[in-house]
């Protein structure tokens, strides 16, 4: 199914320079190996080695903590929004 | 845009002694900022070439080494008479350590206190600064610290007759509150014997006034900054992608390095079991540089640890 995924502006980079970009994908493992497949590099950025989301990534699906809904094996409702953000609030610019 | 304030209180910041501030605070817990101790990473730096000391800023009563600047800040403003004023509140931008120290200085000197803060911060700080009394503006979480400066510039440009724009990134003072405690303690804390300082860049405040004071001691100062502008290391500033603060100056520094959050992260992991200090994941980032000092060359690194670990179990750090 379709979803938006929007980005901070320090992962921008990594997809052309898009805040928002539309992927597909049942579990938010599979919307984040979509956008890599067209933007090599984007998964890296997210999940460490053992294919975790990355300590310091968060990322919310609607209002909801993907850690607590099943990290990257969480269910992507229909017409859901993604977002990503750094764990923890550093400084980084659009 | 108020973009800067360094004009504001340039002059009261520059006039401000470490003497005025033990008076204008005593008998106040604000007494009890600075003054952290040092202590020796014998473990953590054992065979190493040279020695490796840490400064605990979170032993300061706001729990790190925001309230430093905090306290210059909210004094300098004081001493220029735009404060107090009881119609205007304290204004700033920050990530959570600089508004948990703000609110508590607001709290101890009757100043309000509004801050603005990127939704989806550690909750901890969020909540402790509330409990000081401030009010809270979430900003764009997508946006980060520099859409919450972003706000925060707007609020006091359109809403002058209710804000004191204090801008940790523009403040003199901040930088001042660091030439005048951090540096000269570490000075006296090594008996003059220190030959690296380093610490991580967020304002920049703290490597440009220490290095006011240590360079000329023939101190070698060292900035440390994230890999990358997609970071978990909190406070810190990758500088090439980020609103640059008008008080940074990269030449303040001797030195410029690096660190991948991994790297932080794995390091603080290490640093709890090994020394038991619990500290923040910019710690780490100045940690791991000061490990390369040490090992490359006879050397008595003290490494600047801004904050404690305990801000950040509700994420997913120490998982």
């Amino acid at each position: 199914m379709a979803v938006l995924v929007r980005l901070p502006g320090s992962l921008r980079d990594t997809v052309g320079g898009s805040g928002k970009i539309q992927a597909r994908g049942e579990t938010l493992g599979d919307v984040i190996a979509d956008v890599d497949a067209r933007y090599p590099g984007f998964a890296a950025r997210v999940l460490d080695e053992r294919g975790g989301l990355r300590t310091y990534v968060s990322v919310f699906i609607g209002d909801k903590d993907a850690r607590d809904i099943g990290g990257t094996a969480a269910r992507i409702p229909a017409g859901s929004e993604i977002m990503l953000v750094p764990a923890m609030a550093g400084g980084w610019a659009v | 845009m108020p973009t800067s304030t360094v004009n504001n209180y340039a002059t009261s910041a520059m006039r401000l002694s470490t003497d005025r501030v033990r008076e204008l605070v005593r008998g106040t817990i604000l007494e009890r900022i600075g003054d952290t101790p040092l202590v020796p990473l014998r473990r953590f730096g054992a065979g190493l070439r040279g020695e490796l000391w840490a400064k605990v800023e979170a032993a300061n009563p706001g729990g790190s080494v925001k309230d430093r600047a905090a306290l210059w800040m909210v004094l300098a403003a004081e001493e220029a008479g735009t404060l107090p004023d009881p119609f205007r509140a304290m204004l700033d931008a920050t990530s959570g350590n600089t508004g948990v120290a703000l609110a508590m200085v607001g709290a101890v000197r009757g100043h309000a206190v509004t801050l603005c803060l990127p939704d989806r911060v550690s909750i901890e700080r969020k909540r402790v600064a509330m409990a000081f009394g401030a009010r809270v503006v979430l900003t764009d979480p997508l946006e980060g610290t520099d859409g919450a400066i972003r706000e925060a510039q707007r609020l006091a440009t359109t809403q002058p007759d209710r804000f004191v724009y204090l801008d940790q990134y523009s403040n003199a003072a901040n930088a001042a509150a660091h030439a005048r405690t951090t540096a000269p303690e570490v000075w006296t804390q090594t008996r003059g014997e220190l030959t690296h300082f380093v610490a991580g860049v967020g304002t920049g405040g703290t490597i440009v006034g220490s290095s006011r004071f240590l360079r000329r001691k023939g101190v070698r100062i060292v900035a440390v900054q994230p890999d990358q502008a997609f970071h978990g290391l909190d406070g810190l500033k990758h500088m090439a992608s980020a609103i640059r603060p008008p008080i940074w100056d990269e030449s303040a520094a001797d030195e410029h390095a690096t660190v991948s959050t991994d790297e932080a992260h794995g390091l603080i992991r290490r640093l709890a079991r090994e020394e038991g200090l619990l500290v923040g994941p910019s710690s780490g980032a100045a940690l791991a540089v000061g490990l390369r000092i040490a090992a490359r060359e006879e050397s008595m690194v003290v490494v600047l640890l801004p904050d404690g670990g305990e801000r950040y179990l509700s994420t997913p750090l120490w998982e």
